[in-house]
């Protein structure tokens, strides 16, 4: 994953979403350059006015503004110039290990994903903890971390009837991507596994485990195959 | 303190919502209906952003150990101070020892109690309002319980002064249910629906990024259908029934922000409007998108009620969060006409 000549080259589509946001969003493929250049324009848009909240996604970042004050026109225009200014930052993660019970009763949909991506069960295991993972953003749920780096062989879609209730600590292939439940919530996801490493405490500075730009391996603490 | 003699459904503690923590995946959280709790505030001299305690449909019986000053905003409980019938949109004097029976919501679905000082329970990543989802800040990071007991602030000068004081007589506001600023310009429609529950209450919403991507017959249902709110619902989404709204082609997205208010399609078709605890990003696509100045309506609807979406423009949105205004600077005209009359009933005294 190396920065091309023809991401720089290439805008950003700029819209809003309902009368509180603003977007600023780059067509696939995800790239980890692209994402470093996402993480850079946040940091620019942060101390922005009427700028509530600055959230990256994947090749995209979602700036949350004050519906009444904020002039979006020139917060878009704000926006394409420090995407345009935003070179990609040299990423300093971490490593970090997290231990994963894979199958049975931690991973429901193991057997659907082995099915839909061909695999054995036991290979989709094998595979998804050989694989270096690096946060390319945080959301869904506090300390919730979407890292890019999942082969291609295990991307599966998401649910068609999301769950209601996932379990805390629950790891999941979505799409392309790969992640950890922190708590239990809603979620399509497709999960394969479970952690007991807690990812969010509030009372910590900074109050989540994981970081953007970390690199995350999965270790096989138990297999269910 | 406030001692939680009987919580309810769910009722939790909760003010404007936990802001600057959304790119670490911390929701927005808060009241689900932010204009009842900030005029609540303004009733009781509180700042707009005092936490007080989110009731949904009730019965909740609170008893306060202090004299003070309370208020009950959002719907009508058909509650009752001790054994005397009190309403919503009135600041009422408490005496120390006395009990609030909120009975049952009468039309809507959620109510606020605010208390002079607020609920000072202990900020958590700069909000007092409960994160249900991910269990902290509120009180304890979780919904009320039979026994709790709640920590009031101290009052702020303004709600020392005379016309927020225990023994000043109470007062009220006009709702803004009531107010011609929540209205829709569209025909107006009487009666009943032809299955015999209300008509749904429209809600203005602007098209989403991904409005596009759907079909023609899903546009059409999407503005057309009363949309059921399914018991399934909660602080998080609106999950609602109807036509399955289908895409003209499949693909998953890439994972982007959303935000309350945001209206997403998974792929059984039946939309979610996500609410104050919604996750922080998500990657269904997006047909629509809630105003602002609207979502406060959806907090009152029941569950198994129905809605309308109504196409809006952001002129429109804008015009309508001015109409906000204004009517929240109406109530404060009124709540300083009621502190001078108190002030100038105490004048001949002092003299």
């Amino acid at each position: 994953m190396s920065p091309s000549k023809s991401l720089t080259s290439s805008p950003p589509r700029i819209y809003t979403l309902g009368d509180s946001a603003l977007v600023c969003e780059l067509p696939p493929p995800a790239t980890l350059a692209c994402q470093q250049r996402v993480w850079t324009t946040a940091q620019a848009a942060r101390d922005w006015p009427h700028v509530l909240e600055v959230v990256p996604g994947m090749n995209n970042l979602t700036l949350v503004i004050d519906p009444f004050a904020a002039d979006r026109e020139a917060l878009a225009e704000r926006l394409r110039t420090a995407w345009e200014a935003a070179g990609a930052a040299p990423t300093e993660g971490r490593d970090i290990e997290i231990p994963v019970c894979y199958g049975g009763q931690y991973g429901p949909d193991l057997k659907a994903v082995a099915a839909h991506t061909g695999l054995a069960a036991n290979e989709v295991i094998q595979r998804h903890a050989q694989g270096e993972y690096i946060v390319f953003f945080l959301g869904f749920q506090p300390g919730f971390a979407y890292m890019g780096g999942l082969e291609t062989a295990l991307h599966t879609p998401r649910r068609s009837e999301p769950r209601v209730e996932v379990p805390a600590g629950s790891v999941g292939i979505g799409g392309a991507q790969t992640g950890i439940y922190p708590a239990v919530s809603p979620g399509g996801w497709q999960l394969i596994g479970r952690t007991d490493v807690p990812l969010f405490d509030p009372t910590r500075t900074p109050p989540t485990l994981l970081q953007p730009g970390d690199r995350v391996h999965f270790t096989i603490a138990e297999s269910h195959a | 303190m406030i001692d939680v003699i009987r919580a309810g459904l769910l009722s939790s503690v909760q003010d404007l919502g936990r802001y600057g923590f959304r790119h670490l995946g911390v929701a927005q959280v808060g009241a689900l209906d932010p204009l009842s709790l900030e005029v609540g505030n303004r009733l009781v001299g509180n700042r707009p952003e005092a936490a007080g305690i989110e009731i949904t449909f009730g019965p909740t019986v609170l008893r306060f150990l202090r004299a003070t000053r309370i208020a009950i905003t959002g719907t009508e409980f058909g509650a009752t101070l001790d054994d005397k019938p009190v309403y919503s949109w009135w600041s009422l004097p408490v005496q120390a020892g006395q009990q609030l029976t909120l009975n049952a919501a009468k039309r809507g679905m959620r109510g606020y109690v605010c208390v002079a000082g607020g609920v000072d329970v202990l900020p958590m990543l700069g909000s007092r309002s409960t994160d249900l989802g991910a269990g902290f800040g509120g009180l304890g990071g979780r919904a009320l319980r039979d026994g709790d007991r709640l920590p009031i602030g101290v009052p702020l000068p303004r709600a020392g002064s005379r016309g927020f004081s225990p023994d000043a007589p109470e007062f009220g506001v006009k709702a803004p249910a009531w107010c011609k600023f929540i209205l829709v310009d569209e025909p107006v429609r009487r009666g009943r629906h032809a299955t015999g529950i209300a008509w749904a209450p429209p809600i203005r919403v602007l098209r989403g990024p991904e409005y596009d991507l759907f079909t023609d017959a899903a546009h059409e249902a999407f503005w057309s259908d009363e949309w059921l709110v399914t018991p399934n619902s909660n602080r998080m989404g609106y999950r609602l029934a109807g036509t399955p709204l289908e895409r003209k082609q499949k693909s998953d997205l890439l994972s982007h922000g959303v935000l309350p208010g945001t209206i997403q399609v998974p792929p059984n078709g039946q939309p979610i409007i996500l609410m104050s605890d919604a996750q922080t990003t998500g990657g269904y696509p997006k047909i629509g998108a809630v105003i602002r100045a609207d979502l406060w309506k959806l907090a009152q609807i029941r569950l198994n009620g129905a809605v309308r979406f109504i196409p809006t423009t952001e002129r429109e949105a804008h015009n309508a969060l001015v109409e906000e205004r204004k009517y929240l600077r109406q109530i404060d005209v009124a709540i300083t006409m009621h502190d001078e009359r108190c002030a100038r009933e105490m004048a001949p005294a002092a003299v």
